[in-house]
C-alpha cells in the first residue's frame, strides 16, 4: 500500500467540509420544513411529551443531585476563607445560569438524541422513509420538522423544572446538613437572583433542545447499512449532540451573557 | 384520469439513456426502455445489476446522472418539491421488506397516502383502508394491529393493500415474493394480478423469481451490468435466443453471466 502523506491530509479536509456541507443543508431544509405547510400536530404533540414529559424523572434526579453536591462543595471551598454564607447565592446561580442547562441538556441528550437516531435510522434502512416519499409525504415535514420544533421548546420547560429542583437540592443540603437558617437561605436565594439568569439559562436550553432534535435526524437520516449502521447513528448522535451543547454553551456565555 | 396522454400515443413512463453512479461506482450505464398503459412488465436480473436503482430513478427518490425520465409524456427526470408529490400522487409502490411504519397500526399504514398525502378525513379514510385490506384477503380485525405483529406474508399483503389505495395509475413492485413460501408466493402473485386488473394500473416489478414473472408480466425486459439486454413478450422469455436471459431462466451457474465470486 502506497503511503502518501499529503493525500491523507486532503482527503481528512474534503471529508470534513463535506460533512459540514451536508450538516448545514439538513439543517437549512429542517428549519424551512418547521415554517411552511402541510404541519403535523399529532406528531409534534407526541413529540413534545415524549421529549418533555418521559424525560423529568431524569431531570429531576439529575438536578436535585446536582444542586446538593454542589451546595456540599461550595461550603467546604468556602469554609477555607470564611464564605460558607455564599452557599445559597452561589447554588442558585450556578443552577440557573450553567449546571441546568447544560446537565439537562447532556442527560436529554442521552436519551432523546439517541431514541431519535435510532428509530430514524431504522426507518432509512427499512425504506420506511422511501415509503413516506412514496406516499406524498416529505420525510423533513413528517419526521424532522416535528422534532426540531418539539426539542427546542420542551427543553427550556425542562430546564425550568430543573432549576426549581436543583435550587430545592441545594436547599435541603443547606439546611438539613449545613445548618443554615431555613428562612435566611431562602431569603439569600432570592435576593441574589436577577430574571436575566433565568432567561439566560432558558435561551441556551431552547438552542441545547434544538442540537439535540437536530443530530438525532441528522444521523439517523444518514445511517447506512443495517444494524450496525444504526448502532453508530445512536451513538454518533449522542457523543456529537453532546460535543455541541458543550461548544455552544460558551460561544453562547461568552457573546451574550458574559458582561 | 388523464386519458389525453394516451390518445397522443405517449407511453406511460419512458426512459432514455438513463445513467447514474454511485462514486467511481456506475449502476445504469444508459437504460432505454417504454411501458404502455395498462401494461405489466417485469424486470428481471441478478442482485446488484441496477434493478432497484432504476426503479428508485423512475420513483425520483435518486436523481439519475444522466438521460431522461418521462411519465404520460411530461418530463420528470429533475423535479423536486411540489411538483414532484403531484406526480408521486399518481404511483404506489409495494417494498421489498413492506417497508410498513411500525409506530403505526395497520390500518393506519393503509390510510397514510389517503390522510397525509391526500388530506382525507380519519373515519373516510379508516374505511377505505378496511375495503382495501378485504381486497387482499386480511379481516378488519388485522387492521388494529400493529405491523410487528404479522407474519411476513401478511405484512406483504398490507403492503399491496397501501401501494393501492390511493388508487395509483402506476404501481411498481420490488422483488413481491422475496422471502416467502411458495404457496405464499403464489397467493401474492394471483392478488397482484387481481388489484392491477381491477385498477386497471400499469406497473413495473422487479424480480429473480420467475415463477413470478411469468404469472405477473404481460413484457418481460432482463437487465445486466447496468443496461437493458433482451425486452419482450413475457410468452417469449422461453426462446428468446439470448444467452444471458437463457442462463438466468434455468438458473445456470455456468454461462455468459459471470458471478463476482472466487473459485473455489
Amino acid at each position: 500500500m502506497q503511503w502518501n502523506f499529503l493525500a491523507l491530509i486532503g482527503s481528512v479536509i474534503l471529508q470534513f467540509f463535506g460533512a459540514v456541507g451536508r450538516l448545514a443543508m439538513f439543517t437549512g431544509k429542517g428549519l424551512l420544513h418547521c415554517v411552511t405547510p402541510p404541519f403535523y400536530p399529532r406528531i409534534l404533540l407526541r413529540q413534545m411529551l415524549q421529549i418533555g414529559y418521559y424525560s423529568l424523572p431524569v431531570i429531576g434526579l439529575t438536578a436535585f443531585f446536582t444542586g446538593a453536591v454542589l451546595a456540599l462543595q461550595i461550603y467546604i471551598g468556602g469554609a477555607r476563607f470564611n464564605a460558607e454564607s455564599l452557599v445559597s447565592s452561589i447554588v442558585v446561580l450556578g443552577i440557573t445560569r450553567e449546571l441546568g442547562p447544560v446537565i439537562g441538556g447532556l442527560m436529554v441528550a442521552g436519551r432523546v438524541s439517541a431514541a431519535m437516531a435510532a428509530e430514524i435510522g431504522t426507518m432509512r434502512v427499512t425504506e420506511q422513509i422511501d415509503a413516506l416519499t412514496t406516499l406524498s409525504t416529505n420525510p423533513f415535514k413528517y419526521l424532522v420538522a416535528p422534532r426540531l420544533i418539539a426539542g427546542a421548546t420542551m427543553l427550556p420547560l425542562l430546564v425550568l423544572v430543573a432549576d426549581v429542583i436543583g435550587v430545592f437540592g441545594g436547599f435541603v443540603v443547606g439546611t438539613e446538613k449545613l445548618g443554615f437558617n431555613v428562612g435566611i437561605y431562602l431569603q439569600n436565594t432570592i435576593d441574589f437572583l436577577h430574571m436575566d439568569d433565568v432567561i439566560s439559562g432558558l435561551v441556551k436550553a431552547s438552542i441545547f433542545g434544538f442540537l439535540i432534535s437536530l443530530m438525532g435526524c441528522y444521523h439517523g437520516f444518514m445511517s447506512r447499512g443495517g444494524a450496525q449502521g444504526v448502532g453508530r447513528a445512536t451513538t454518533n448522535a449522542v457523543v456529537s449532540a453532546s460535543i455541541m451543547i458543550l461548544t455552544a454553551n460558551y460561544i453562547i456565555t461568552e457573546l451574550f451573557f458574559a458582561q | 384520469m388523464s386519458t389525453a396522454a394516451a390518445s397522443t400515443g405517449h407511453s406511460k413512463i419512458s426512459l432514455k439513456g438513463v445513467t447514474k453512479h454511485f462514486g467511481p461506482k456506475q449502476v445504469l450505464r444508459g437504460i432505454d426502455l417504454e411501458v404502455q398503459r395498462g401494461q405489466s412488465l417485469v424486470i428481471i436480473g441478478g442482485s446488484g445489476t441496477g434493478k432497484s436503482v432504476m426503479l428508485k430513478c423512475i420513483l425520483g427518490l435518486l436523481h439519475p446522472n444522466g438521460g431522461t425520465i418521462h411519465i404520460d409524456g411530461q418530463d420528470v427526470t429533475h423535479l423536486k418539491g411540489r411538483e414532484q408529490e403531484e406526480v408521486m400522487a399518481r404511483m404506489g409502490m409495494l417494498f421489498q421488506g413492506g417497508a410498513l411504519f411500525d409506530s403505526l397500526k395497520v390500518w393506519e399504514n393503509v390510510a397514510f397516502g389517503l390522510i397525509q398525502g391526500k388530506g382525507m378525513q380519519r373515519e373516510k379514510a379508516r374505511d377505505i383502508a378496511m375495503a382495501k385490506l378485504a381486497q387482499v384477503g386480511l379481516t378488519a380485525d388485522v387492521g388494529e394491529l400493529s405491523p410487528a405483529e404479522l407474519s411476513g406474508g401478511m405484512q406483504k399483503r398490507v403492503g399491496l393493500a397501501r401501494a393501492i389505495a390511493t388508487d395509483p395509475e402506476i404501481i411498481f413492485f420490488d422483488e413481491p415474493t422475496t422471502g416467502l413460501d411458495p404457496i405464499m408466493a403464489d397467493v401474492i402473485n394471483d392478488l397482484i394480478v387481481k388489484c392491477v386488473k381491477e385498477l386497471g394500473a400499469t406497473t413495473m416489478s422487479i424480480t429473480h423469481d420467475m415463477a413470478s414473472a411469468r404469472k405477473i408480466a404481460d413484457r418481460v425486459a432482463m437487465i445486466h451490468e447496468g443496461r437493458i439486454i433482451w425486452h419482450g413478450m413475457a410468452g417469449d422469455v422461453d426462446h428468446s435466443g439470448n444467452d444471458y436471459v437463457d442462463q438466468f431462466i434455468n438458473g445456470r451457474a455456468e454461462g455468459p453471466i459471470q458471478m463476482q465470486i472466487r473459485k473455489l
